[in-house]
């Protein structure tokens, strides 16, 4: 239970014990930030034209239009990689969150309406106003993530005791089959609908230039910030309303602040990359795993593995199908979901 | 306290407490009773409805006798027998077969998102359906065959992993996401890769459409569900005894893995067949089930009103998709469309239940 207080004077021996589990979990996340950046690099180096750090250096200091390999490192790799890093940050956090404030394991912002909300923006884009660009889809995406999570929220807030966690998950559910019938609705009679649709289902960082980073770093920037200060609340809420009330916590008004917070979150990343579930669903599990169900902790862990495991899956993509690529969804899908599945078999994951 | 001293005098005590016990549960049982009965009327009644509705309008006596041989009038038996009632049995049958095995997914692993849907089963099948379709130009049976197939192997596999000195809920749970997104992916993939023309054949049948079952299907799903319904009807006495814990459960006398195993095998079995005669028909068994316990106020098992609020939802869905929207669509399109404004409105309007299932 070290959730809100310590107790003052805490005995000599467990202290000395937590005190080597924290230094543990620190060298944990400083060799994290070391894989971090590691993979970072390698995003920005490896890929179907490979390239040398001199180049990437000069293309920033020294950059010459007429050379391919700079353009494609400036205009392409560099972007990507930065879309990879904080997408990456923002679903693995917003999952994090969702799982907390609905104690539901099977939380994730694409069951509780971001998803189907983009979906059902851009595909009501779609049928108006005809096919258009990745670009000009990235605010319908956003604004229907948004609105969608907002009903949620509404619908579960509704009757005596407000937003409770069984409630949050019907919602949820209740509104996303609701969004998903408007739009396999207007996919099967609508055929560019149906093309662009096929494409965005099936996440993806390819061909996210500078202009989508442009767009959408300020949301992902202030939500995820945001989502690191919840982690006392989430504790909190996470030994059940009446003990968190008890606590001296407001819960419905914690609630309604953390929802907010996943709206950002999970809107900005849905609306740059499209949907990629897995980050969200299984990167929280797995950083409990490893350091236990404490959210001051599991919130670093999430925020560095999450990016870790988007960024190499997004890797392993553009290696393996050259000269061709493999989207990131995919990729996490066929490689992550063996992993999970070996890791749920080896420990016993916390129970939320 | 103090109403019991304000009372006047004149007025008659409060029965005994027993008394009232065995009253409010009687009261209670026979709400169950008259709940389930209802639901079973209205899901007939739209049975009957969706066989009257065409370009040649027939009368609700004509197709119920017709339905069940009562009298024989050539012209209305093609109508019926051949032309609707096809497509009526597969939407009650499949709308029964899902609406009961989601109720019994939520309460075996206690998890009100535990559908068939969200767990790996209807997206094994999917991914098998959706690589038959697209690179070997499957149609017919053998979509049915594979995607049957797809389901089995997924939850036996989902099973097999969750397996360790027994299965909980909670790891089958967690196995079945990462089952669930490994398919997805695979199919996601197969769709945005294929021709177009390929990828809305795919398409069209992940939505899942009542109107595609064969003749065949229908006869199989048909025979199965007459065993496999009352068999889960039996066993639902198990499932509520598991939904208080394994502990308290083994304490009880109950061997929590075997009525686990036999539990889980009805219901793969019952999504499985619906969805290799319909596809997988989306958030049926979702909704189905929490809609079906909140009209029962908890009450019961809700197992066969679950089944009957599944089958008027998909009946719904088919009388409204084929009928009511100016291009006729695929039932799954509408299904969510259906029964998703009904559960927010029950969430919505029932107080009394918070944390509750």
């Amino acid at each position: 239970m070290t959730t809100t207080t310590r107790p003052p004077t805490p005995s000599p021996a467990p202290a000395r014990a937590g005190a080597v589990a924290d230094v543990a979990r620190i060298t944990g996340l400083v060799v994290l930030t070391g894989v971090l950046v590691v993979v970072a690099f390698a995003s920005i180096t490896l890929g179907t034209r490979g390239v040398g750090v001199s180049t990437i250096i000069r293309s920033f200091t020294d950059y010459d239009p007429d050379s391919t390999a700079q353009t494609v490192i400036r205009e392409l790799r560099v972007p990507r990689t930065i879309i990879g890093i904080l997408a990456g940050m923002a679903l693995g956090l917003g999952g994090a969150l969702l799982q907390g404030v609905t104690r539901n394991p099977l939380a994730d912002p694409s069951i509780m309406g971001t998803t189907n909300g983009a979906s059902a923006a851009i595909v009501v884009t779609i049928m108006v106003f005809g096919a258009q660009s990745l670009h000009t889809y990235v605010w319908f995406g956003f604004l229907g993530a948004a609105a969608a999570t907002f009903l949620v929220y509404a619908v579960a807030s509704f009757g005596r005791e407000g937003a409770t966690p069984v409630k949050l998950a019907l919602a949820g559910a209740a509104v996303s089959a609701g969004l998903y019938s408007l739009i396999t609705g207007i996919v099967m009679t609508n055929l560019d609908a149906l093309n662009e649709m096929r494409v965005w289902q099936v996440g993806s960082l390819a061909s996210r230039g500078w202009p989508i980073l442009h767009q959408v770093w300020p949301f992902f920037v202030v939500g995820i910030l945001a989502a690191l200060v919840t982690a006392r609340w989430l504790n909190g809420l996470a030994l059940g309303d009446d003990i968190a009330t008890a606590l001296g916590q407001r819960v419905a008004r914690t609630r309604g602040l953390v929802f907010v917070i996943v709206t950002v979150l999970a809107g900005s990343a849905v609306a740059a990359c499209g949907p990629i579930v897995f980050v969200g669903l299984v990167v929280p599990h797995l950083a409990r795993a490893i350091c236990g169900p404490d959210y001051r902790w599991t919130l670093p862990y999430t925020l560095l593995l999450s990016p870790i495991l988007l960024l190499a899956a997004d890797i392993v993509g553009r290696l393996v199908m050259r000269p061709g690529e493999l989207q990131v969804g995919v990729v996490l899908g066929v490689i992550g979901a063996p992993a999970f599945i070996l890791l749920v078999r080896r420990r016993n994951l916390a129970e939320l | 306290m103090t109403d019991l001293l304000d009372r006047p005098a004149d007025q008659p005590a409060a029965p005994e407490p027993t008394v009232r016990v065995r009253r409010g549960r009687r009261f209670r049982q026979a709400r169950v009773v008259v709940v389930t009965t209802i639901l079973g009327a209205v899901a007939f009644a739209l049975f009957v409805a969706t066989m009257m509705i065409g370009s040649f309008p027939v009368s609700a006596w004509e197709v119920i006798a017709s339905t069940f041989r009562l009298q024989d009038d050539p012209s209305i038996d093609f109508i019926v027998r051949d032309l609707r009632l096809p497509t009526a049995v597969t939407a009650l049958a499949v709308g029964l077969a899902l609406g009961m095995s989601g109720l019994i997914f939520q309460k075996l692993l206690g998890n009100p998102l535990a559908s068939p849907d969200f767990v790996g089963i209807s997206s094994g099948a999917s991914m098998f359906a959706a690589v038959a379709i697209i690179t070997f130009h499957a149609s017919g049976l053998v979509v049915s065959g594979v995607a049957l197939l797809g389901a089995v192997l997924s939850a036996g596999a989902i099973y097999l992993f969750a397996w360790r000195d027994g299965v909980t809920g909670y790891r089958f749970v967690l196995i079945g996401i990462g089952v669930s997104e490994f398919f997805v992916a695979i199919t996601g993939y197969v769709i945005a890769r294929a021709q177009v023309s390929d990828a809305r054949a795919a398409m069209s049948w992940l939505v899942g459409s009542v109107g595609q079952a064969g003749a065949t299907e229908l006869r199989i799903l048909l025979v199965s569900l007459a065993v496999l319904l009352p068999l889960s009807l039996l066993m639902g006495r198990q499932l509520g005894v598991i939904e208080l814990g394994d502990d308290a459960a083994q304490g009880l006398g109950l061997r929590v893995q075997a009525a686990r195993l036999g539990l889980l095998t009805v219901s793969v079995l019952l999504v499985a067949l619906a969805t290799a005669a319909a596809g997988p028909v989306a958030f049926v068994a979702l909704i189905a089930g929490p809609i079906a316990v909140r009209l029962l106020r908890g009450q019961g098992s809700g197992l066969l009103a679950a089944a009957f609020v599944g089958a008027i939802i998909v009946l719904l869905a088919d009388l409204v998709a084929a009928h009511a929207l100016p291009a006729a669509l695929p039932t799954g399109v509408v299904t969510g469309g259906i029964g998703a404004p009904y559960l927010i409105w029950l969430l919505a309007t029932v107080n009394r239940e918070g944390r509750g299932g």
